[in-house]
């Protein structure tokens, strides 16, 4: 992109000197739209969810409050300039009238002050004070939030993982097939080709039976995304080695090929660079599938399992239609994960543009 | 044209079996099979099970089992499903109508509405309409369909507006024939919408882009210096042309028409094929997924076939060599 700086640019050059790291990032974002930017920040919000959540949790996300089952969100309030001593926010605390109905009222005699930076928390109540559901608590009486913040560990990682191994994988495949041709590219291919006609949601559910129910949750994780990626490499390599197809016959590559440089050579030096900006807004697309397939596994009991949390298996209770009436606030994952796809798809977009302004207007994510 | 086909169905041949023998091959490397859940079950006595076993061939090696099931296969025997004791066609039968009814309405309902409006949006580029239109487009996109199916079912049951669910009424079979076809339709409505609306947002965009692409080209400048209309313009020399990717789509929802609602139907509880297999799959029942995958695998390739012989009929600029050197 600096190659293509325009005189304007050019003027700018010392400024980036000075500060190498924050211009070319504030150039960006300067560029991007606001959809763009609030997705950005979504992200950065959800990453670090991710990596801090003991931090961002209020509570431990497997801790049951057993009196406080299926407990409506909390309002935050804020609380007079004379209890400012005490706390700056506050809530009603909720006391459960009708346990068998698991019906709540708010006890708006008591005030629960919500300590911010408290304990290694973002902000928590005190050990000896009612709990502070913003978001609700689920069947068993533990924090929604807390839960969401740890299942935005997996994710936010499955598709950032993915991608990654079937990026390699379909890069690697595809640039190669393309490149060398002959018996290789056709064998390879009629391989993609069997890959790509399996009915891809079915087969991910006969794959992910295949994991032993007694398995721990990290290694749970990783086999879906293994799965995952195995499934969806093939179509990025078909792609990736018709770009290296047409690559191979331009004046550079023979020019290096002129030169005497290898074959390895050519296709790590001059083949998969050439591939790789389509690679990259590609991944960023395809970061959603990953997201909706691993949640659509959890849902189904299929991935994640509890006591872990992940977006999709927090939902799973939603499909008790009497729990879905009564107790709306479950379906609070699933704007989670609307969010992050959204975020995704408009964050793809944009690199799209930016990246191959050419192809700025065939945006199409088949689902 | 002939050699064209007979070429592409020989070609069918080792992608069918390649693709059954992978799923083949999954569905055997699950940790115990169908039986080793009826072998708990008290009321069957072993001999019931030894007799299923040796029926069902789970003691042979397994590239016997799988040429076995595909020597039935080519005789159109798709087996017995484990479960339910039922050939396996008879239960695909029973469920695609409803699957069909479907997913045929859900794409003529995105369809019918995404084709005219992407049309209005990209003609009218960057007006208020494209953009309101272009970033619901977007939301649409982006929201998962289970969830839309989630906040659908919490619409019917706050509103009671429309059925919680199921494909037809508790009392469907004392209803009179209008009022059966009403009870169905009114069933139809809320998973219509949640399955088209992904659909329509999607396509809305790639007839805008398709559009917007076109629009510059030389030929619809040459069309507008001649001193054409603005109408005959964008539909004869703008729309045709965009028209391409939308058959090969067209001929990619063929696979869909049969199996690709699981999810919706499993959170709204209608009987369709998806569900059926997605049981299927969780119960280990062996014979009924290789069929429908057999069928959901021969659905896609003769739906790409038949995408590939459309395009060649209505654009003259594509013919068989073009389409098979790809």
């Amino acid at each position: 992109m600096n190659a293509q700086a325009t005189p304007a640019h050019v003027a700018g050059a010392e400024g980036r000197a000075r500060a190498p790291l924050l211009s070319p990032l504030a150039r960006e974002w300067r560029k991007a739209s606001w959809p763009v930017r609030i997705s950005a920040l979504c992200l950065a919000l959800f990453y670090f969810f991710a990596v801090a959540s003991p931090f961002v949790a209020p509570y431990d996300p497997t801790l049951q409050y057993r009196g406080l089952p299926n407990c409506p969100p909390m309002g935050i309030r804020l609380a007079p300039p004379s209890k400012w001593s005490q706390g700056l926010l506050y809530t009603h605390p909720m006391t459960n009238v009708d346990p068998a109905a698991r019906r709540y009222q708010t006890d708006r005699s008591r005030r629960v002050f919500i300590r911010l930076f408290h304990d290694g928390h973002l902000f928590t109540t005190a050990a000896q004070d009612p709990p502070f559901f913003i978001f609700g608590s689920d069947a068993l009486g533990r924090d929604l939030f807390s839960r969401i913040v740890y299942g935005s560990r997996v994710s936010m990682f499955v598709g950032l993982i993915g991608v990654v191994i079937s990026f390699a994988l379909g890069v690697a495949v595809g640039a190669l097939s393309g490149y060398v041709g002959g018996l290789t590219d056709n064998l390879i291919m009629r391989w993609c080709e069997i890959e790509m006609s399996l009915p891809s949601f079915y087969f991910l559910l006969a794959l992910a039976a295949v994991i032993p129910s007694g398995m721990s949750t990290v290694a749970t994780f990783f086999l879906i995304v293994a799965i995952m990626s195995f499934i969806s490499w093939a179509g990025l390599a078909r792609i990736i080695r018709g770009m290296a197809a047409s690559v191979r016959s331009r004046p550079y590559v023979e020019a290096a090929r002129a030169l005497g440089a290898s074959r390895a050579r050519i296709i790590l030096r001059h083949v998969v660079p050439s591939l790789l900006g389509y690679a990259i807004v590609a991944s960023t697309l395809s970061i959603p599938g990953y997201i909706l397939g691993e949640s659509a596994l959890s849902l189904l009991g299929l991935g994640i399992q509890e006591p872990a949390a992940s977006w999709g298996n927090l939902l799973a209770q939603a499909q008790d239609v009497q729990s879905l009436g009564r107790y709306p606030w479950i379906l609070a994952p699933g704007v989670f994960i609307f969010v992050a796809v959204m975020s995704f798809n408009f964050l793809g977009d944009h690199l799209r543009d930016r990246i191959d302004p050419s192809s700025a207007t065939a945006s199409f994510v088949p689902r | 044209m002939l050699r064209f086909l007979v070429n592409r169905l020989l070609n069918m041949i080792p992608l069918l079996i390649g693709i059954t023998f992978l799923s083949f091959c999954v569905m055997s490397l699950v940790p115990g099979d169908y039986l080793s859940s009826l072998k708990l079950n008290p009321q069957i006595s072993p001999e019931v099970i030894r007799q299923m076993e040796a029926q069902f061939g789970f003691d042979q090696p397994l590239l016997l089992r799988y040429g076995k099931w595909l020597w039935e296969a080519l005789h159109l025997n798709f087996g017995v499903s484990l479960a339910f004791r039922v050939s396996v066609t008879e239960l695909i039968a029973a469920r695609a109508l409803n699957t069909v009814i479907l997913s045929a309405s859900s794409m003529a309902f995105s369809w019918m509405l995404a084709i005219p409006i992407g049309i209005i949006v990209a003609v009218r580029q960057n007006s208020i309409w494209d953009r309101v239109l272009s970033f619901l487009a977007f939301l649409g996109m982006s929201v998962p369909n289970f969830f839309l199916a989630f906040l659908m079912m919490y619409l019917a049951l706050k509103t009671g507006w429309f059925p919680i669910g199921g494909t037809f009424s508790v009392d469907y079979a004392s209803l009179g024939g209008v009022d059966k076809i009403a009870d169905r339709i009114n069933h139809l409505i809320l998973p219509v919408f949640v399955l088209g609306a992904a659909g329509m947002a999607g396509l809305m965009r790639l007839m805008r882009s398709q559009i917007l692409e076109i629009k510059n080209a030389d030929y619809v400048r040459t069309a507008r210096a001649k001193g054409l209309s603005e109408r005959i313009v964008i539909y004869k020399h703008v729309l045709r042309n965009a028209l391409n990717p939308f058959v090969t789509m067209a001929g990619y929802s063929l696979a869909n028409l049969l199996g690709g609602a699981a999810l919706v139907e499993a959170v709204m509880n209608l009987q369709g094929l998806g569900l059926l297999l997605l049981d299927a799959v969780r119960s280990l029942d062996i014979y009924l997924v290789m069929g429908s995958v057999l069928m959901g695998a021969v659905l896609l390739l003769v739906g790409n076939l038949l995408a590939d012989l459309a395009l060649v009929a209505v654009d003259p600029r594509v013919d068989f060599s073009s389409i098979s050197s790809q």
